[in-house]
């Protein structure tokens, strides 16, 4: 007991003056915004955190809107957002803004049908009408088309989409409303849509309760993160991409869709519908977004090295965790960029 | 603070006036009790106050749009409660229906010496076990075992009563039933509970009598007994529906979120505790408007809920005494 008192103590002291000698250079960095990357984020953070003295990073998961709402005020040093940022919105940021792609995702279409056949592929048609609510039977002719080796029965289908605001649904219905004019008419695009008000259009809140859901009900198909799917191991569909290939979502069909599109000066580039044989149709990248004035050189320089971090180091763990790592000339790109943040 | 009470007694006697000690312990009581009392109302009134602060704004905008648009649509700006506010008595109604059959007869079973004392102790412990499980455990117990559980059964009587509009739909997964069921278990204890209460506090002379009067068992309890408690009954009823109308994160995840309004017990619904826990966190300034305008809603049902039981109530006790 007395030498664990004394241990104790000894630590206390030991805390104390390595307080003490970096109490100078202490230096709090606080962001808010999307969920939809949060777990690499958070892991990204702790790791920088603990790799670089006196810095700590604090990441709240609240959603791109949340986020970027805390951001315009200034109630957090970064904000992190799926669908970058309005152009109103940095217009009210006096100080400018850097947005910085940091990784990208995908989205993919989990579905559960009696008998768990594997490799369900989907047309383009075919799934945009699904969640128009048009085609409502797993045995639909288009389907039973694209699937000759499956066993479909006339199970309805139920749709589950995400009951709260989402930048998945964003991204998600960004790319519908891309592809099927109809989508674009009816439901638009943004963080909720009016989905159809049917008895088999369910909402699920988060991407766990979409998950449980599609899992416990025969005949279910919804949309989730990859990373999340891959997490929870449940079948997910092939989508016809825009060449008319099927395409598996994995990290190599999402580094396609990257590819496919140049990624502009401003650093925002949107693939609702990227080209390429092998691209992951729905594929998308999340931002991270700075004041370019920080009025704080320290904080600044914490926050350029916090961004280096996650582009070197912090690519690397990028596909296991099921996100798509950055191409090599978006990485240089965003390393330039990042110089702005002062 | 001196008591007032300081009158000259004799010191042998037995009645003594109370001493400077109870005096001040009986006046700091009051006034903690007052100052208790002030708080709470106070809270009451800062909570509607500032909710319908918050909420006017939205009143102004969309007036009785949103109680009577069926919508909810935030790129457009549309908004309507009218299904969640539907959703949210029909669950609410079932899942007292449910739960007031199953607690009170579980209140006279344990009550009612159908089972020895120490055993009836250890059952009441089991209930009251059930309200300490969070609203989440609840809602994914909903998903994994009420749902798959209930699935058979639905799909025969949707294909063979499928006329009746109770049963009008099939079940796809969540839906208003699974949520009334689950909604019904997590306000069973308190019904029993406070029914068991009541039961319990009739005096034992009022029994006794009745079997002096020669009834059986079973007419002590219905035609004495139950009627004697009656009023803790049904409070404990009113106390359970208004859990039920509040509940949130279970139904979030249970009751489908569609804007429907459906007879249709397998159905998915809203309710207006799911719409709010779900779109708060990234709602924008205009939708904040509205979503408090719809908590204000909830709170109103919720009054009106009590207001209207204990009128019954009253109108009830005053019929049993004539």
């Amino acid at each position: 007991m007395k030498s664990l008192m004394k241990s104790a103590a000894l630590a206390v002291a030991v805390s104390l003056s390595a307080t003490s000698v970096f109490a100078a250079e202490s230096i709090r960095l606080t962001g808010s915004g999307a969920s939809f990357p949060a777990p690499i984020y958070l892991t990204w953070f702790k790791d920088f955190s603990k790799k670089s003295a006196g810095v700590t990073v604090d990441y709240q998961s609240k959603g791109s809107g949340a986020g970027v709402q805390d951001f315009l005020n200034k109630t957090v040093d970064f904000a992190a957002s799926d669908s970058a940022m309005k152009d109103e919105d940095i217009a009210k940021v006096a100080e400018g803004v850097q947005l910085l792609p940091m990784t990208a995702g995908e989205i993919v279409l989990a579905y559960n049908l009696p008998g768990n056949p594997k490799g369900l592929k989907l047309p383009r048609d075919v799934y945009s009408d699904i969640f128009l609510g048009k085609i409502t039977k797993w045995n639909d002719p288009k389907i039973v088309a694209a699937n000759p080796d499956l066993k479909l029965s006339d199970t309805p289908i139920t749709v589950v989409v995400r009951a709260d605001s989402s930048g998945t649904t964003a991204v998600f219905t960004k790319h519908l409303a891309a592809i099927n004019p109809a989508f674009k008419d009816a439901l638009g695009e943004g963080n909720t849509v009016n989905w159809p008000a049917t008895d088999k259009f369910i909402k699920s809140p988060k991407n766990d309760g979409v998950t449980a859901t599609v899992r416990q009900t025969p005949g279910a198909i919804g949309y989730i993160e990859y990373g999340f799917a891959k997490l929870a191991k449940v079948d997910f569909a092939q989508l016809q991409n825009k060449a008319g290939q099927y395409v598996v979502p994995n990290a190599e069909s999402g580094a396609e869709a990257l590819a496919a599109v140049k990624m502009p000066e401003s650093l925002v580039a949107w693939l609702p519908d990227p080209d390429g044989a092998k691209s992951y149709p729905i594929t998308s990248y999340t931002w991270m977004i700075f004041r370019k004035d920080n009025g704080n050189p320290a904080k600044a320089k914490a926050m350029r090295e916090m961004v280096e971090y996650s582009l070197t180091e912090g690519q690397k763990i990028a596909d296991s965790m099921g996100y798509i790592p950055l191409p090599a000339s978006v990485v240089e790109q965003v390393r330039k960029a990042s110089a702005n943040i002062q | 603070m001196n008591s007032p009470f300081v009158v000259p007694v004799n010191p042998d006697s037995a009645c003594q006036p109370p001493s400077t000690k109870d005096f001040v312990v009986d006046r700091t009581f009051r006034a903690l009790a007052r100052i208790g009392v002030v708080l709470v109302l106070a809270l009451v009134f800062a909570l509607v106050f500032e909710v319908g602060r918050k909420a006017l704004p939205g009143m102004e905008k969309h007036g009785f749009d949103v109680l009577l648009g069926s919508v909810w649509d935030v790129n457009q700006g549309k908004y309507g409660i009218l299904p969640a506010i539907w959703g949210t008595l029909y669950s609410a109604f079932i899942a007292l229906l449910i739960a007031g059959v199953f607690g009170v007869s579980m209140a006279i079973f344990l009550t009612q010496d159908f089972l020895p004392a120490k055993l009836a102790a250890v059952f009441r412990t089991i209930v009251e076990l059930l309200a300490a499980i969070p609203s989440v455990v609840y809602g994914l117990w909903g998903i994994y075992v009420v749902i798959p559980a209930i699935r058979p059964l639905t799909a025969w009587l949707n294909t063979e009563l499928g006329w009746i509009p109770f049963f009008g739909t099939s079940l796809s997964g969540p839906g208003l039933l699974p949520a009334a069921l689950v909604l019904a278990i997590m306000i069973l204890p308190t019904i029993a509970a406070v029914s068991q209460d009541a039961l319990t506090a009739v005096p034992m002379k009022t029994k006794q009598a009745a079997y002096g009067m020669g009834t059986t068992h079973w007419e002590a309890i219905l035609k004495v007994m139950v009627p004697s408690a009656a009023t803790g009954i049904f409070g404990s009823l009113v106390l359970g529906l208004g859990r039920a109308l509040g509940e949130t994160m279970a139904l979030a995840m249970l009751v489908g979120n569609a804007n429907n309004i459906s007879l249709s017990l397998f159905a998915p619904a809203n309710t207006l505790a799911a719409l709010l826990a779900l779109n708060f966190p990234e709602a924008g300034p205009n939708e904040i408007e509205v979503l408090m305008y719809a908590a204000l809603v909830l709170m109103f049902i919720t009054l009106l809920v009590n207001v209207a039981g204990s009128m019954l109530m009253l109108y009830a006790q005053r019929g049993t005494k004539q």
